[in-house]
């Protein structure tokens, strides 16, 4: 199956009857695998007018209290980011989809990670996170959708899956569970009718008075603490007696790998550090590898967004350096070695 | 069984993409690790088309196949842009009814068919593919005649069942040559 397809069946066996879209190459497989399934199952497909009317539709459904998803590529994630905004201020569960393309601008359509800063820093205004999940295969696409909505309903909050073009596009083999266990997650908040049983629900992000907004952000941001402490997922790889640590995430960690594998070919002690969540981001993990080896490598698809929470992290106890490709270029296995051996000093 | 990383390159139209497919399903039949990349974008719109395939006992690292050791081509284009970034050993066939060149590397194995003439001639009309995926099955072994033959049944839509049969005699006449 395609990633992009596999994602779809994942999000329907979630529980997700509400899909909004528009299409963008890479990721409108996906659309077209919902449009075809949705109608016979009872859901609903729609292709809205725009990128900002699907977002604002996800918007609605999700208020409903059902599961809701958009998908996209890197300009159209951009046009949504207002409707995340007010996703987010309004404590509402939903899924995104980013199948990362080269930009900025309209870019290009090849596989890039130069979306990075905007999913965990600034996807829109305001104090606020989303949940962001970085997958490596399309297995692990399939696993982290259903985390993502379940996540994102106890949470209450926005969860992204940020993918590339290259794992949007590639076949690989994939299981999905005989019986998916979805999280059922009580929503007294949703409105959805209150058929004269309980008061109105509203649903909400403008609060004129600042001591309440603010009262309402903190209160968000201690269920951001929560989320830090308890949903961290993150991969080491040969990292038990590594001295260069490379970290990577998403179709990039695929390449690394590669190339940790050569590196281990020929002596040399590395391993792979592949943060799963990009936010809460393994900031913790990091500093303790910060503690065994000697450098760190920093390998993504962009001019180097992802180093920065990997320096931050590392708090200048070792060298970080990084290394790139960006415009929709892939890494190859061969130039992460160059990068590897030069640091190990081979 | 030895790491197979193949590039199918030719232009859009002459089935390519489905190419790879048959050759991933029956990897994927055979339980061998696999993963497909198809070139996508500008490139499909009448110009060259090419996916990468790899087939492994271990994990598949990256999808994107950079120097194969299995090629199959069906244009020029393809030839010049591939041909030089086959590893050392590897093994390419040529569909030499489209490509005139020839080869002058020692260190990798080509083999030239007529596979578009051959087509057109017994009766498989755009089947070209399929008798370049039977020589590469011939030659590399990338999966059982068993698996390549469910593997069809999977790739083959099913409204288009009856072609599965002559996919299967052009995948055989490949392997005869």
């Amino acid at each position: 199956m395609k990633g992009n397809e596999a994602m779809a069946e994942a999000a329907i066996q979630a529980g997700c009857r509400h899909f909004f879209g528009y299409p963008i190459t890479p990721q409108t497989e996906l659309s077209a695998y919902m449009a075809k399934k949705m109608p016979k199952i009872g859901g609903t497909f729609l292709q809205a007018e725009s990128e900002i009317a699907a977002i604002n539709m996800v918007l609605g459904a999700a208020s409903a209290g059902v599961r809701a998803m958009t998908s996209s590529s890197s300009p159209g994630i951009s046009l949504k980011s207002e409707g995340v905004s007010y996703i987010a201020g309004s404590d509402l569960p939903c899924v995104l989809i980013n199948v990362q393309r080269g930009g900025p601008g309209l870019g290009g359509i090849q596989p890039s990670q130069a979306d990075y800063w905007q999913a965990t820093k600034a996807l829109g205004h305001g104090d606020y996170q989303l949940l962001v999940f970085a997958p490596s295969t399309v297995q692990e696409m399939v696993s982290l959708i259903f985390k993502a909505f379940d996540k994102a309903d106890e949470y209450r909050m926005p969860a992204m899956i940020l993918a590339d073009g290259m794992l949007g596009q590639m076949m690989e083999p994939v299981e999905f569970p005989e019986k998916a266990e979805v999280a059922k997650v009580e929503k007294p908040w949703a409105t959805n009718g209150h058929q004269g049983k309980r008061a109105h629900n509203v649903v909400n992000s403008l609060y004129l008075q600042a001591p309440e907004l603010e009262k309402h952000v903190v209160e968000r941001f201690k269920r951001y603490d929560i989320v830090k402490a308890n949903e961290v997922m993150v991969e080491n790889y040969k990292m038990e007696d590594a001295e260069v640590a490379v970290v990577t995430y998403g179709a990039t960690s695929r390449i690394v790998k590669s190339a940790v594998n050569s590196a281990r070919a020929l002596g040399i002690k590395v391993g792979c550090i592949r943060p799963i969540t990009l936010w809460p981001f393994p900031e913790k993990e990091i500093a303790a590898a910060a503690d065994k080896v000697q450098k760190f490598l920093c390998v993504e698809m962009s001019m180097g967004q992802m180093v920065e929470d990997v320096r931050l992290a590392v708090n200048g106890k070792k060298p970080v350096e990084f290394f790139g490709r960006t415009g929709g270029v892939i890494p190859t296995p061969a130039e992460v070695l160059e990068q590897i051996k030069k640091l190990a000093g081979k | 069984m030895k790491t197979l990383n193949t590039i199918l390159a030719g232009f859009g139209g002459q089935g390519i993409l489905f190419a790879g497919k048959v050759m991933a399903y029956a990897g994927l039949i055979d339980e061998k690790e696999i993963s497909w990349l198809p070139s996508y974008g500008p490139e499909m719109r009448g110009g060259t088309a090419n996916c990468s395939i790899c087939i492994s006992d271990e994990p598949i690292g990256s999808p994107l196949v950079v120097n194969p050791n299995v090629l199959g081509v069906m244009n020029t284009p393809s030839y010049d842009k591939f041909i030089d970034s086959v590893e050392a050993g590897g093994v390419v066939v040529v569909d030499s009814t489209l490509i005139s060149q020839k080869c002058n590397r020692t260190d990798i194995t080509v083999y030239y068919i007529e596979a578009t003439a051959l087509a057109d001639e017994k009766g498989f009309h755009g089947l070209a593919n399929m008798i370049i995926l039977g020589k590469l099955l011939k030659e590399t072994r990338f999966a059982s005649m068993d698996a390549v033959k469910k593997s069809l049944a999977k790739c083959v839509p099913p409204k288009k069942a009856q072609l599965i049969e002559s996919n299967l005699a052009a995948i055989e006449l490949g392997m005869s040559l």
